[in-house]
């Protein structure tokens, strides 16, 4: 048998899943019709993506009619061209094809005196200097305002400046005296 | 071959307790004050009983066993930072006598690397190291049959310490000083777990890891170390929120080296729990390997310090 996958299997063979996870952000345009959203999700989630967000803009018409999604997900670097292929596929228009258009996602904690450092100069520090868009922050301070506090961000960074980025939060957080702990990227085989 | 072998803790113990096992005969077991030394090998049952027991190992001067006829030195003495002495004369001094020298202490190879090397290519003897990184994982190994030239990365755990403490604080969502005396009563962490949990202990092996890929030119001043002693509980519920953990993880390249707690996927592969250790290992050729396995411990080290003797040639 080997490593023979059985036949039906959709996943690539060739998919290499031990190297972690990475966010991804693709956008599509769909028809407005009933069920094209889901239809849209299902080949995301059948070829080992796993769905973080979706932004359904339905107010928002596309010049040709069409309205644009944006679905944040994650899965393994391996299986991200596998993923945009079964969408294709599936007859779904993948407005931002070329690798270098996907956004990437990361999270990070900080963690210190985070209230009385100011966290949202720092989260403006970060989107400025860092070149990032803060998506979502979820913050605990079990102490109180003013003990140590952790909070963590989850970031959307221009495609292959995630180490930049880094490099620029550890430096604010320096700045700042705030603990950072960055992801350790997968697939940063160099 | 005939082990003279150097500390007589947990590692040198064991290592005397497990050489018959693999075929080798114990000539010397020395601590810092005493030793025992015969050159048909000592008894080594009565030796531990006697270290266990609390008097001294042997009546022989461990000066002693450098005069006595060994073919491996076997430097299991514990870890100094700096001019890692006195571990590195005793290396020295089985390499300027043309025998080969097993270490199980970092200090030497971490420190003063290219020394070594120096001294090891005046030598009819050899040294190797695999106990310094991840006691019974065979990662030195693994890294010399994939050749340094064609790895390109090392990153993983490697502090069973630390790795307890972080586990034990995501399952139960209790804070780190809580955590950590309790690792203290089950025996897990050190009445003075400093190196563990600050990362000097994981940032040695991977000095070592990095030496070993780039032929030298690392010692600890050079990496770049964070340890967990500020990591709330709270912060690992808010990673756990996003499917993610914190672990302390290390990365040696020839670019550097890093320790350091970092997010990572909550069943990812570098997310091992309690005590074990794991490193990824990046090759040109051949992806990622993974290997895990206990990376302390007495017998388990003694493993790797025998699988090294094996593989040494004969003088």
């Amino acid at each position: 048998m080997g490593n023979v996958p059985a036949s039906g299997d959709e996943d690539d063979p060739d998919a290499e899943t031990d190297g972690g996870v990475r966010a991804y952000t693709v956008r599509l345009e769909l028809v407005d019709e009933p069920g094209e959203l889901l239809s849209a999700l299902a080949p995301i989630a059948d070829n080992g993506g796993n769905l973080l967000s979706i932004h359904h803009e339905r107010g928002n018409i596309t010049p040709r009619g069409h309205i644009p999604v944006e679905v944040d997900m994650e899965c393994p670097p391996d299986r991200f061209d596998g993923i945009v292929e079964a969408l294709r596929d599936a007859g779904i228009n993948v407005i931002q094809a070329g690798e270098e258009h996907y956004g990437e996602e990361i999270s990070v904690v900080l963690i210190g005196h985070l209230v009385e450092t100011d966290l949202s100069n720092t989260l403006s520090r970060i989107e400025d200097e860092a070149d990032a868009i803060v998506q979502d922050l979820s913050l605990t301070s079990p102490e109180g305002t003013d003990g140590v506090a952790s909070a963590r961000a989850r970031l959307a960074i221009n495609s292959g400046r995630s180490t930049e980025a880094l490099e620029t939060i550890r430096a604010i957080g320096t700045d700042k005296e705030l603990t950072v702990v960055e992801p350790l990227l997968a697939g940063d085989a160099a | 071959m005939k082990l003279a072998i150097l500390g007589a803790g947990d590692v040198g113990r064991s290592v005397a307790d497990l050489a018959g096992e693999y075929g080798h005969d114990v000539v010397a077991l020395a601590d810092s004050s005493h030793a025992a030394v015969d050159p048909d090998g000592i008894a080594v049952e009565s030796a531990l009983e006697r270290k266990v027991g609390g008097e001294a190992v042997g009546t022989a001067d461990p000066e002693d066993v450098f005069d006595t006829d060994y073919d491996v030195l076997v430097e299991a003495t514990p870890t100094t930072l700096g001019d890692a002495e006195p571990g590195f004369s005793h290396v020295q001094r089985a390499l300027e006598a043309d025998r080969h020298a097993v270490l199980a202490n970092k200090g030497p190879v971490a420190e003063r690397y290219e020394e070594l090397r120096a001294l090891e290519a005046e030598s009819a003897g050899s040294i190797r190291f695999e106990a310094t990184v991840g006691g019974a994982i065979p990662i030195l190994s693994t890294i010399e049959d994939s050749t340094p030239e064609a790895v390109t990365a090392v990153r993983g755990v490697l502090n069973g310490t630390a790795n307890f403490i972080l586990t034990r604080m995501a399952a139960e969502g209790l804070d780190y000083e809580h955590v950590l005396a309790e690792a203290q009563d089950l025996g897990v962490a050190e009445a003075d777990p400093t190196f563990d949990v600050d990362g000097t202990d994981a940032a040695l092996k991977f000095v070592i890891l990095a030496n070993v890929l780039s032929d030298g030119g690392f010692s600890l001043e050079d990496a770049t170390v964070e340890g967990i002693q500020n990591i709330p509980g709270s912060a690992l519920d808010l990673a756990a929120e996003d499917g993610r953990t914190i672990r302390l993880i290390g990365e040696a390249t020839r670019d550097g080296v890093r320790v350091g707690p970092r997010l990572v996927p909550e069943n990812g592969a570098l997310a091992v729990t309690g005590t074990r250790n794991i490193v990824q290992i990046e090759t040109r050729h051949a992806g990622s390997l993974h290997t895990s396995g206990r990376g302390a411990g007495g017998p388990e080290t003694a493993t790797a310090v025998l699988s090294d003797v094996g593989r040494l040639p004969p003088l």
